[in-house]
């Protein structure tokens, strides 16, 4: 009888950011401000 | 479908208001449909991982920065960004190939750390120490020439001028020197390497 040779079926990969990554972004999110300025706009990092 | 649009330009307008749960909730809904985007293309975690920040870092900035003028079209709008950084990312890399190491080749096997580590710098150490003990127990004419020639990499002709003796008996007792170093270390099993 033929054997049957089966591939493994690939894992289903969770295709999803780090939980790390969303939560680095959502921090930069808050620690960014704009700084307006006579027409001018300024970026400020706060941390 | 138009209920979900109406919700994504509301909560960027939330947004720039400077609701910052509005982004997080933008984030959570469309993360699978960017990043599965972006590894589409890449095919490494790690790569997408970085693209999927980039993007949305450039997103932030663009929405506090006030620069956003397409209402309604959230999602493409950051899809757009996405593309964009994907094609950065494959002209950045054209132009510095690198190697992956995860097919058949290996680019480790060709390449070999040539500094010594702790202990082969120990043994080629202890090796030259021996080195110049054997050479001390030779005839002084032939230590001379094999010092010249061997520390201070001088030519046979130079070793002739300077010890006043003609090429050829430099030459012999160089010659000399190597067979009766050798009978040395052949008696006293000495091992020699490294």
């Amino acid at each position: 009888m033929a054997k049957i040779y089966s591939t493994k079926t690939p894992k289903n990969i969770n295709l999803k950011p780090k939980d790390e990554t969303v939560s680095f972004l959502l921090n930069y999110s808050k620690a960014l401000s704009v700084i307006n300025y006579n027409k001018l706009k300024f970026e400020a990092l706060l941390n | 479908m138009n209920k979900e649009l109406i919700q994504d330009a509301e909560l960027v307008s939330n947004y720039i208001q400077g609701n910052e749960n509005a982004l997080s909730i933008l984030i959570e809904r469309h993360k699978q449909r960017i990043y599965s985007f972006i590894y589409s293309k890449v095919y490494d975690r790690d790569i997408t991982e970085d693209i999927f920040q980039d993007t949305f870092i450039k997103v932030i900035r663009t929405l506090k920065l006030g620069k956003y003028n397409e209402e309604g079209k959230f999602l493409p709008w950051v899809m757009r960004i996405a593309h964009n950084l994907v094609i950065d990312h494959f002209r950045k890399n054209s132009r510095m190939p690198k190697f992956d190491n995860a097919g058949e080749f290996s680019i480790f096997s060709v390449l070999s750390d040539s500094s010594l580590n702790a202990e082969k710098s120990i043994i080629k150490e202890q090796v030259e120490k021996d080195v110049r003990r054997i050479i001390e127990e030779l005839p002084d004419d032939q230590k001379q020439v094999l010092m010249m020639r061997m520390y201070q990499d001088m030519s046979f002709k130079e070793i002739s001028e300077r010890t006043g003796v003609s090429i050829n008996t430099a030459l012999g007792r160089m010659r000399y020197a190597l067979i009766n170093m050798r009978k040395v270390i052949e008696q006293k099993n000495i091992v020699l390497t490294n």
